[in-house]
């Protein structure tokens, strides 16, 4: 400890600065010029749907793309989106927000627990109901989801609101992840100070698991909500029902329109917009978040 | 092993210091703890992943025949052995887009890994200037949805839409992203395009996590960024190349999106084009629920073979 902190301080960095900054400035302008070009890359599409949704279908075709349009259409666009069909937009809107918050949050709270007990309890068939789950990481999602809609038709499940909910409630990547974290941070010293104080075990659970695991909590979260607001194989297998859809699906069915009737190009990319836009700033919020929890448990 | 079982005992004797009843009385709560916290779990995890496993096995042994003309003299089904395999096998489109994909991941997989890795590398690195800006952007694409980033990316390659054929044109260059021959790797850029930047917040993950020390002990001794970069970084975050590999291979053969929202504009895209697809058609355009579980199940033990074996590979070459 001493030695490691005797070299860094005053023998380490004053004395490099000086022979090394040339070579160092020259490395930093190759770094950020490869990191711009490739940040390009991957705003571009972005950059041009907004360009895109602020067009007549008329000027999407006859001017250039990266371009802005003859008249600027962006608000009778998006009023389009948000009226067409008697708003069934907003619908899909408040249904992905349904499907994603509510699947997410229980999915997490399910997972947490499930975590928790594998790694803070010794018991019979622990290591066999951990082997299971392990293997549902593995297992395509969209294999099960065929054999899923057979049986929800059977159960009268499909085509509604649970049919999408349901298998959403379930991650067992999510598990995974609670259980490394769990086992390395939850202190079995105060699991047992709090069982002499006479605190039950799910209380336990409740009040020291979970408030120990939020780091774990929050990657398990997000990744559940993104991983449902993506979804499109189940909902589209599931759902018969337009008034049900997500926004994924309900985009899709726009845009296979766009051939027969030319203006579902506007609502098609107004509503890319209106959809992209608060997941891209969620997404540069929250991304700070993403880290904790997923490495962290190794770590420890 | 030892450390837990002399906690465990100190547990023990404490209790019985206090006393018979109560500990006995816990350790009852105890052993029915884990099972209660475990049960939502796992009975949601038993009835939409357990269930439906075994319904889609059971069902790819089973042959429904209808009696009749249009079937108006009732269905009847019989335990048909591996007949639905081997019409699933037999059916060449089905086989060509298991091949397709397997193409498609050796040279996709690792495209995306090897750049999401040098991304992070940068990104980690004394020399790039505003890391968060950059990360925050690289990862943007991994919260909009696979069909929706397909949507965007369709718009891109259709030709009177796109200004980057456009742009080509005043190049001289005649690009065509939808035809039989590029189509796929047009697909390959929507889904590189879609998760590098995810793949690499997990790898940052991974490098945030080396000590310190090490850093210091290996510029002690003289090493240059790329040395750090080749001795040191590359080595510890094998774990988070191996997970994130795993992940894109089984992507890969899921992948069903992407090529579903493309079939609208590129003619050469057919209703069998990924393994995904197959399946989706065959269940639901031809109406075969058993020879589509058959694909199905095929499809989770290829997954489940190609994933399994990239661990043991990866572990052998560790160990």
């Amino acid at each position: 400890m001493s030695t490691k902190e005797l070299t860094r301080d005053p023998a380490g960095q004053p004395t490099k600065k000086p022979v090394k900054s040339g070579r160092r400035r020259a490395s930093t302008i190759i770094v950020t010029g490869v990191l711009v070009v490739v940040g390009l890359y991957f705003i571009i599409p972005v950059y041009w749907v907004f360009v895109a949704a602020t067009k007549t279908t008329g000027d999407l075709f006859g001017t250039f793309g990266f371009g802005f349009g003859k008249t600027f259409a962006l608000w009778h666009n998006l009023g389009h989106v948000l009226s067409y069909d008697g708003g069934i937009f907003v619908r899909w809107f408040f249904n992905s927000i349904l499907y994603a918050g509510v699947g997410s949050l229980l999915a997490t709270y399910f997972a947490a627990a499930g975590g928790y007990a594998l790694a803070k309890y010794k018991f019979r068939g622990n290591n066999t109901v951990f082997g299971l789950i392990l293997g549902g990481v593995l297992v395509p999602g969209t294999a099960t989801a065929l054999p899923l809609f057979l049986l929800f038709s059977q159960l009268g499940l499909a085509n509604t609101y649970w049919s999408v909910l349901l298998p959403s409630l379930v991650s067992p990547f999510g598990l995974f992840l609670c259980r490394i974290y769990a086992a390395a941070t939850v202190s079995d010293a105060l699991m047992e100070a709090a069982r002499l104080d006479g605190a039950g075990e799910i209380r336990i659970f409740h009040t020291l698991g979970l408030r120990t695991m939020t780091p774990a909590l929050v990657t398990v979260f997000l990744f559940q909500l993104v991983g449902i607001w993506n979804n499109y194989f189940l909902p589209l297998v599931m759902l018969a029902d337009t008034k049900y859809y997500p926004i994924t699906l309900g985009l899709k069915n726009w845009l296979s329109q766009v051939n027969r009737l030319p203006e579902f190009y506007e609502l098609t990319t107004g509503g890319v917009l209106l959809s992209v836009v608060p997941l891209g700033i969620a997404m540069l919020v929250l991304q700070r978040f993403w880290r904790g929890g997923l490495t962290e448990g190794s770590v420890k | 092993m030892s450390v837990q079982t002399t906690t465990g005992t100190a547990a023990e004797t404490r209790h019985d210091d206090s006393g018979r009843r109560p500990a006995r009385r816990r350790g009852g709560a105890v052993r029915r703890a884990p099972w209660l916290l475990l049960a939502p779990f796992l009975l949601l995890f038993l009835f939409t992943f357990i269930l439906p496993i075994i319904t889609a096995i059971g069902s790819s042994f089973v042959k429904v025949s209808r009696s009749g003309l249009f079937g108006e003299d009732g269905v009847t089904s019989r335990f048909a052995w591996f007949d639905n395999y081997a019409k699933a096998l037999a059916d060449g489109n089905f086989v060509a887009s298991i091949w397709r994909m397997f193409l498609f991941g050796i040279v996709q997989v690792p495209i995306m890994i090897v750049a999401a890795t040098v991304l992070a590398l940068l990104l980690e690195s004394a020399s790039a200037k505003w890391p968060g800006l950059f990360r925050a952007a690289f990862f943007l694409p991994y919260g909009i949805p696979g069909v929706i980033a397909t949507i965007l990316w369709s718009f891109l390659y259709v030709p009177g839409l796109s200004p980057i054929i456009d742009a080509a044109k005043w190049m001289g260059l005649d690009v065509d992203f939808l035809g039989s021959g590029t189509v796929l790797w047009s697909i390959a850029n929507i889904v590189t395009w879609s998760y590098t930047g995810y793949n690499m917040l997990i790898i940052i993950a991974q490098l945030k996590s080396i000590p310190g020390e090490l850093y210091e002990a290996a510029r002690v001794d003289g090493a240059s960024p790329w040395r750090i970069a080749r001795s040191i970084q590359i080595p510890l975050i094998a774990p988070a190349l191996v997970l994130t590999t795993v992940f894109s291979i089984i992507g890969t053969l899921q992948l069903f999106a992407e090529p579903q929202v493309l079939q609208s504009v590129a003619p050469a895209i057919d209703s069998q084009y990924t393994p995904n697809l197959s399946a989706y058609t065959t269940a639901f355009s031809y109406n075969d629920y058993n020879v589509a579980a058959a694909q199905a199940v095929l499809i989770a033990v290829v997954a489940f073979v190609l994933s399994f074996g990239f661990l043991r590979l990866t572990n052998r070459k560790s160990s």
